[in-house]
């Protein structure tokens, strides 16, 4: 049966679906259309950028994502082999390697970008309120928008659920009882080229494609996950540090407190909340949080010179190139490292009480800070099971994909012509996201110089 | 409702005052409480070395006892005596080798396999008689007056033992609500008063009484609420040492939650046995006139 297998070889479509617009999406589909073959690159929310370009700087080297990443943005949506769909989600798959058959919802923006130039006015006026994906809710955004100045395309979406002429409608179609919503509509006024489209719908694009590259990233747990914490506006996750942190965030870089604008003087950052912790989380290390609490610290520290970080930590792991120097580094400009775990925080007035251990002096500590930093686990990006399972891919315990071999076939999954990129295979850092990414694309390029397909051959583990 | 009753040994003696007014309350509630005949102490604390099956007998012999009985659940008050013979019974009804030398060991009595479950009166009152009917028996609303409630770690720890969540739980102020009263959260509420550490390290528990109380005043409350025995003597008698030694202390009336039942249901005073509270908790019982 085998032989027979290996003997069926068929033409295929040299075109390559990537799923998800974050780095390692973004280089796979560099890398492929970069070789001369075409590229559909899907993202599901308004723009492409995924979790790096919410970052303020990255480690170790303390770029700035906004400065390195948005080439390679702009590149993907000017490149000729690129087909870029974003607000677009994957919603059925079928056929087999070099023949996969796509159906990709392009959701309905309600703005004509064949239209609209970007120019702004629309979100600039608009009214609508919802809290703002790109700032992880430390600001708002309009209903009609774009996630972030930089973002690709640089053209709005409207979010229906915030959009009070959408509200308007579904109270006149209902009847509803009670106040009737201001019918609004301004963005229509106002916009000069009328690309406003109430009436667009949802479409289905078909594409034919002969592989697949899953780059579909992370989430990170919830702070409510977390027993007793996620109720005080100080105690925010690591990617709304980063928010306030960023020069282009909403505080301008200055780093303040949500509660009352205040400058913190002291804040506590905590390792693994729910890494590393079967009981309350997950039981794997997210890989990246040690490496980004030491860079967070630091530029804390150059934000407000006077104030004094501390880390809890169970153990540093700082596995990469460069990694463990820079977080000396971080040591000598005076980050404050505590080995032990946090029992409880509360609040205490205008302050925040951290009780913890200090295990190397074997010793109860207790500081009392203005702000604390949760390192949230890195979990896989929410929703994405359904995806999984209509690409016929496995998963592990944690919802991560399952490569083909853990040492030899890190970017295949078991289905041929189905690869993997990021943190969709497991927790890393974006050098290691795009080194995968790469490595897909390369794995890709590979399948595509095959005039014709065979199927591969088994793994033997 | 018929429920079997364990009370244990501080109920009968120094916690009169939680017995009398929960038998009262729950007699209004329409609850018969049957108490456990032939009880024997519970063990008083849970061992936790792993080969100390002797330790769990008396709990275990309670347990049979209940069986005897014809019931299938038995409910504390003392939320010390509700920890040990919970978590004897999942040892009894879990570890297939404990209970096997267990029951060998206690070869006078049919053997036990866990059968009973082991509830807190809280438990009780939120799950099977539930907080409307209790709210619906109100007769004079604790209006207004600001109450913490305290578990302390018996009621809460370990998880497997926990009447509600084990970290945020939200009965006790649930119940405050209900009476009228206006709950008030503060950090220190499931913190350990320092347990029965005060036999021979008063100092050590009059600081963490220190620490909780605080924390109550700083958040507003006017008066404690507990449901063990313990804690409430530790957070009682600390009182005294503490006002001599912090001059600024203003301490803080503690009173089981069956007692603040008692008083906004209305029902004889008598009952609330409140000469076994503190005497500042009594002064301040007829200053809000909860007390004429």
């Amino acid at each position: 049966m085998y032989k027979l297998m290996q003997n069926i070889e068929t033409a295929h479509a040299q075109k390559a679906l990537v799923i998800g617009g974050g780095i390692a999406g973004i280089q796979a589909a560099l890398d492929i259309a970069d070789a001369g073959y075409q590229v559909v690159l899907v993202e599901r929310t308004p723009s492409i950028g995924g979790h790096m370009i919410q970052y303020a700087e990255v480690f170790p080297t303390l770029d700035c994502p906004q400065c390195i990443m948005t080439p390679k943005m702009v590149e993907v949506s000017q490149h000729p082999n690129i087909k870029l769909l974003t607000y677009a989600e994957v919603k059925n798959v079928s056929g087999k390697a070099g023949h996969f058959k796509i159906e990709i919802l392009q959701k309905s923006r309600r703005v004509d970008h064949t239209k609209c130039t970007g120019c702004g006015a629309c979100w600039q006026k608009c009214p609508g309120k919802a809290d703002s994906e790109y700032n992880a809710g430390v600001s708002e955004r309009t209903a009609i928008y774009i996630p972030f100045p930089q973002a690709v395309p640089a053209k709005p979406v409207i979010d229906t659920k915030h959009c009070r002429y959408i509200h308007y409608q579904i109270f006149m179609a209902n009847k509803t009882e009670g106040k009737k919503p201001p019918e609004c509509r301004i963005c229509e006024k106002i916009c000069p080229v009328n690309a406003i489209d109430w009436e667009q719908q949802d479409t289905i694009v078909t594409e034919e494609v002969g592989a697949i590259v899953v780059a579909t990233g992370f989430d990170l747990m919830p702070l409510n996950q977390i027993p007793g914490y996620g109720i005080d506006p100080d105690i925010i996750n690591g990617i709304q540090f980063e928010r306030l942190l960023s020069p282009g965030g909403p505080t301008a870089g200055v780093v303040k407190r949500l509660s009352d604008g205040k400058i913190p003087r002291e804040v506590v950052f905590i390792s693994c909340c729910g890494s590393r912790d079967p009981e309350h989380g997950v039981a794997y290390c997210s890989r990246v949080c040690c490496m980004y609490l030491a860079k967070q610290a630091m530029l804390y520290k150059n934000a407000v010179p006077d104030g004094q970080a501390y880390v809890f930590y169970i153990d540093t792991r700082t596995t990469g190139k460069g990694y463990e120097e820079f977080l000396q580094r971080g040591i000598e400009e005076g980050t404050l490292y505590l080995r032990g775990k946090v029992s409880r925080v509360y609040r205490d007035r205008d302050k925040l009480k951290v009780i913890g251990v200090d295990t190397l002096s074997s010793r109860k500590v207790e500081i009392s800070c203005d702000m604390v930093v949760l390192a949230m686990a890195i979990l896989p990006s929410n929703g994405n099971g359904k995806l999984f399972s209509l690409l016929g891919i496995e998963t592990d315990i944690d919802g991560f994909v399952t490569e083909s071999h853990h040492k030899f076939h890190p970017m295949e999954t078991a289905v041929d012509g189905i690869f993997v990129a990021g943190v969709a295979q497991g927790p890393k850092d974006i050098p290691d996201s795009v080194a995968q990414g790469s490595g897909a694309a390369g794995k890709v390029l590979a399948l595509f110089s095959r005039a014709r397909l065979k199927p591969q051959e088994p793994v033997k583990v | 409702m018929e429920l079997s009753y364990y009370p244990g040994c501080t109920i009968k003696t120094r916690a009169r005052n939680f017995e009398d007014s929960a038998m009262a309350v729950l007699h209004e509630l329409g609850v018969n409480m049957v108490e456990l005949p032939r009880w024997n102490c519970c063990g008083t604390v849970y061992s936790l070395a792993d080969d100390d099956l002797v330790h769990h007998i008396a709990s275990v012999r309670n347990l049979m006892h209940v069986r005897k009985q014809g019931h299938e659940k038995v409910v504390t008050l003392c939320a010390f005596c509700y920890n040990t013979l919970h978590r004897a019974n999942d040892i009894m009804r879990d570890n297939a080798e404990k209970r096997f030398a267990i029951n060998s060991f206690m070869d006078e009595e049919a053997a036990y396999e866990g059968q009973v479950s082991v509830s807190h009166l809280l438990q009780v009152l939120r799950d099977d008689i539930g907080l409307e009917k209790i709210s619906a028996k109100v007769q004079k609303p604790l209006d207004g007056l600001k109450i913490a409630s305290y578990y302390g770690c018996t009621l809460l720890r370990p998880k497997s033992a926990a009447i509600d969540n084990p970290e945020n739980p939200t009965i006790l102020q649930s119940l405050v609500k209900a009476l009228g009263g206006t709950p008030i959260e503060f950090p220190f509420a499931t913190e350990c008063c320092g347990s029965f550490q005060v036999v021979d390290n008063r100092d050590f528990v009059n600081e963490r009484a220190y620490e909780i109380i605080n924390s109550a005043v700083k958040n507003g409350a006017e008066a404690i609420i507990v449901s063990c025995p313990l804690c409430e003597f530790n957070l009682r008698q600390a009182q005294v040492k503490l006002k001599q030694k912090y001059t600024d202390f203003k301490g803080l009336p503690i009173l089981y939650f069956t007692q603040i039942m008692a008083l906004s249901f209305g029902l004889d005073i008598k009952i609330n046995d409140f000469e076994l509270n503190s005497t500042e908790t009594q002064e301040w019982l007829k200053k809000e006139k909860l007390v004429v």
